[in-house]
C-alpha cells in the first residue's frame, strides 16, 4: 500500500515535471549532443563530423530552426577514448538533458555509449562503422554509416562475378580492420570464396613486404582483398606494386577518399574498392537519386571549409539529417516518439544510400549504397 | 625459398636504417646529459612534415629538405634551451619527463600547423622497382641505406677528428673533468640535441616516401629507435646502428617466417630480454656504482 502511494507520488511529480516542460517547450531549444573524436588517432573522423555539425546547425537556426525552435548543439571531444566518451555522454544526458545525441565517431566510443543510452532511453545515432552497433537491435541505438560486412559482401560478389574464388586476405590488426577482417572470414563462404592466406599488419607498419611476399607464395591466390584505412592500405599498395603482383587488389570502403590516390600515386592504377555516392558524386548518373543530395552537400562543405568532405562528414550530415527530420514528423522532440519516427525513416536519401529503416534494422542501408569503383589515371571509375 | 629470405632481409634493413638513425640520435643527448629523449620522434616527424608542407608550396625538394633540417635542429635547440636547461640542476627522471611533455606539445602543433592527415612525398629518384635475385626493393630504399651510410660516416669523422666531437665525447666520460679542462659542457647539451635533431630530420625525410608520414608517425619510430639504442648499449654508437639493423630485420623475419601479427611486438620483446639479461646492452659498458 505504501508503495502505491508512493508510486503514485513519484507519477504525479513526474506529470507535472512533463506539463511544466510541456510550458517550456515553446521557446527552449532542441538539444543535440554530440561525443566525436575531434582529436587523437581518430581526428580524421571526429573533425569534418564536428565541422559538418555545426555547418548545419547555424545554417537550420538562420532558417528558423525546426518546429518553429532554434537548435543547440553541444559537441564534446572523446579523442578517440571509450572512458572519455562515456563522461561526455554521461554530462550530455545528466548536465545538458540533451534530447537526441548524434555521434561516436568510432565503433569503441560508441558502444560506451550505448548502455548509457539505452538506460536514459534517449535516442542515440552512432557515426561509427562495426556491425556490433546495431546487431543485435538496440531499442534507442541507430547508426548511418555502412558496415564492415557490407563492404566485404560488395567485394565478395564483385569477385563472384569474376570467377574469383581464392584470395588473400591482409587486414590492419586492430579496430576497423580487425572488425573487417572477422566479417570477411564469417561471408566469404556465402559467396564461395575460400581465403587462403591470412595476414594482418599494425596500422602504423612501414613495410609490409613481408606479409606480402607470403600472401604471393600461397598456392592459387587469384586476388587480394586490403581490410583497413589510413597510412596502412597505402603502404600495402605501393609494396604490393614494388612486389610484381599481377593479380587483382581490391580495398575496402576505408580509403574511399582522394587522400588515399594521393598517398598511394600510381600504385593505385587499377585497385578496385566499394565506396559511397558521395566519394564518386561527379560520376554519379543524372538520374541516380544521390546526385542532386551529393552534389549539394560537397559543395556546400567546400564552400564553407576549403576541402573535399569525406565520406565520414556524410555519416555525420545523414545523422543529423535522420534526426531533424524524426523530430519534425514526431512534431516534439519528446524522446520516446523521436525514437519511433527515426525508425520510420523510409525512402531517405542521403550521403551514404537511400535508408529505410525498420524494426529489425536500425542502420537501413542495402548494398545498393556502395558503387563498386576502380581507381584509374588518378581517379574514380565507376565499374557497376 | 631464397628470394623470400632475401626479400624478408631487405625489408628488414631499409627499415632497420631509420630505426639506426633514430637509436644514434637516443645515444647523442644520452652521453651528454644522460637523459633519454623522448621527443627523438618527433624530430623524425618535424623534418618530414615540413619537407611535405615546403614541397607543397613550389619550393624544389633539394631546397626543402635543407630548410626542413635547420628548422628541425631549430626546434631541437630550442627544446634544450627552453625546457632542459632552466630544469639543468633537476633529476635526470625529470628531464626525461619533460621530454616527453615536450613531445606531446611537438605533436599538437604539428596537428594544428600541418592538420591529421597523412602526407608523402615523391620518390626522389622514381617508383620503378629494382629486382634482386628475385626479391624487390624500390629506388628510395637505397637512398634510405646510402644516406644513412653516409650520416655515420660523418658522425664517426666528427667524434674522432674534431674538436667539438672531441669535446662532447669528453664531456660523456666526465662531465665535472671536460669542465674543469676548459670545455664548455652548456654548449655540448645545446650541440647534442642541434645533432639529434638533424640525424631525426634526416631519417624523417629520406623514408617519407616509403612510410608516408603525419603528426604522430614519430611515436613509433621513437620508440623503434628507443629499442635499438637500448639493445645497442644506451650511449654507445655503434650499438645503435648494429641494434637498428637487428631490430628491423628481426621484425621482417618474424612477419614472414612466425606471424605478422606479432610484428610489433617482436621490438618490446627484444627490449625485455636485453633489460632482464644484459642490462647494459650488446656493446654497452657494464655499469659501476663507484662509492
Amino acid at each position: 500500500m505504501k508503495m502505491m502511494l508512493k508510486g503514485g507520488a513519484v507519477a504525479g511529480v513526474a506529470l507535472a515535471a512533463g506539463l511544466a516542460v510541456g510550458v517550456a517547450q515553446a521557446a527552449d531549444p532542441i538539444k543535440i549532443g554530440a561525443t566525436l573524436s575531434v582529436t587523437g588517432g581518430a581526428s580524421f573522423l571526429g573533425d569534418p563530423e564536428k565541422k559538418t555539425l555545426e555547418m548545419y546547425v547555424d545554417a537550420i537556426n538562420k532558417d528558423g530552426g525546426v518546429l518553429g525552435r532554434k537548435i543547440e548543439l553541444i559537441v564534446y571531444d572523446d579523442a578517440g577514448a571509450p572512458d572519455k566518451a562515456t563522461s561526455n555522454v554521461k554530462r550530455l544526458l545528466q548536465n545538458d538533458s540533451v534530447d537526441i545525441i548524434v555521434g561516436g565517431s568510432t565503433t569503441a566510443t560508441t558502444m560506451a555509449a550505448v548502455p548509457l543510452v539505452e538506460k536514459a532511453e534517449v535516442p542515440f545515432i552512432s557515426l561509427a562503422g562495426a556491425v556490433v552497433i546495431i546487431e543485435p537491435v538496440k531499442k534507442w541505438v541507430f547508426k548511418t554509416p555502412h558496415t564492415d560486412r557490407m563492404a566485404a559482401e560488395k567485394v565478395f560478389a564483385d569477385m563472384k562475378k569474376r570467377g574469383i574464388t581464392k584470395i588473400g586476405l591482409i587486414s590492419e590488426d586492430a579496430g576497423f580492420g580487425k572488425s573487417g577482417h572477422d566479417e570477411s572470414l564469417k561471408v566469404a563462404p556465402n559467396y564461395g570464396i575460400q581465403i587462403v592466406a591470412d595476414e594482418t599488419y599494425s596500422p602504423k607498419d612501414p613495410d609490409v613486404t613481408a606479409q606480402l611476399t607470403k600472401i604471393k607464395n600461397a598456392p592459387g591466390v587469384q586476388a587480394v582483398f586490403n581490410f583497413g584505412f589510413g597510412q596502412g592500405p597505402a603502404v600495402v599498395t605501393k609494396n604490393y606494386r614494388q612486389l610484381g603482383i599481377t593479380v587483382p587488389l581490391y580495398q575496402s570502403h576505408g580509403v574511399a577518399s582522394k587522400s588515399f590516390i594521393q598517398l598511394a600515386g600510381e600504385s593505385a592504377e587499377g585497385v578496385r574498392l566499394p565506396a559511397a555516392g558521395l566519394v564518386v558524386a561527379d560520376q554519379l548518373p543524372a538520374n541516380d537519386p544521390q546526385k542532386a543530395v551529393v552534389t549539394s552537400f560537397n559543395k556546400e562543405y567546400k564552400a564553407k571549409w576549403g576541402s573535399d568532405p569525406s565520406t565520414f562528414a556524410g555519416h555525420a550530415y545523414d545523422g543529423l539529417q535522420i534526426a531533424l527530420a524524426a523530430i519534425q514528423r514526431a512534431g516534439s522532440s519528446d524522446k520516446a516518439k523521436v525514437r519511433d519516427e527515426i525508425e520510420k525513416t523510409s525512402g531517405y536519401v542521403g550521403t551514404g544510400g537511400m535508408v529505410s529503416m525498420s524494426p529489425t534494422d536500425h542502420m537501413g542501408l542495402s548494398l545498393q549504397a556502395f558503387h563498386m569503383v576502380e581507381i584509374r589515371k588518378g581517379d574514380w571509375v565507376l565499374i557497376d | 625459398m631464397f628470394a623470400e629470405f632475401l626479400q624478408f632481409l631487405l625489408s628488414g634493413i631499409t627499415i632497420g636504417a631509420i630505426y639506426a638513425l633514430a637509436g644514434l640520435g637516443f645515444s647523442i643527448i644520452y652521453n651528454s646529459s644522460h637523459v633519454i629523449n623522448f621527443a627523438q620522434g618527433e624530430f623524425i616527424m618535424v623534418g618530414a612534415m615540413s619537407t611535405v608542407a615546403l614541397v607543397g608550396t613550389g619550393v624544389p625538394l633539394p631546397v626543402a629538405i635543407l630548410i626542413a633540417i635547420v628548422a628541425t635542429m631549430l626546434v631541437g635547440l630550442a627544446l634544450e634551451k627552453f625546457a632542459i636547461e632552466p630544469a639543468r640542476n633537476a633529476d635526470v627522471v625529470t628531464l626525461i619527463i619533460i621530454t616527453i611533455g615536450a613531445s606531446i606539445f611537438l605533436r599538437g602543433v604539428a596537428q594544428v600547423l600541418w592538420g591529421k592527415d597523412f602526407h608523402s612525398l615523391r620518390a626522389f629518384t622514381g617508383d620503378t622497382p629494382i629486382n634482386i635475385m628475385g626479391a624487390t626493393i624500390v629506388p628510395q630504399s637505397l637512398w634510405v641505406l646510402g644516406v644513412t651510410m653516409v650520416v655515420i660516416i660523418a658522425l664517426g669523422w666528427f667524434f674522432s677528428r674534431t674538436l667539438a666531437g672531441k669535446a662532447m665525447l669528453a664531456t660523456s666520460y666526465n662531465r665535472l673533468a671536460a669542465q674543469l679542462c676548459g670545455i664548455a659542457v652548456k654548449r655540448v647539451l645545446m650541440l647534442s640535441f642541434g645533432l639529434s635533431a638533424m640525424l631525426g630530420a634526416i631519417g624523417g625525410i629520406v623514408v617519407t616516401p616509403i612510410t608516408f608520414t603525419s603528426y604522430e608517425a614519430g611515436i613509433m619510430l621513437g620508440l623503434k629507435g628507443f629499442t635499438a639504442a637500448v639493445l645497442g648499449g644506451l650511449g654507445n654508437g655503434a650499438g645503435a646502428v648494429v641494434g637498428g639493423l637487428i631490430v628491423g630485420v628481426a621484425e621482417a623475419m618474424g612477419a614472414g617466417y612466425i606471424s605478422s601479427a606479432y610484428k610489433d611486438a617482436i621490438a618490446f620483446v627484444i627490449i625485455l630480454f636485453v633489460l632482464f639479461f644484459m642490462p647494459s646492452g650488446l656493446f654497452g659498458k657494464r655499469a659501476t656504482d663507484r662509492v
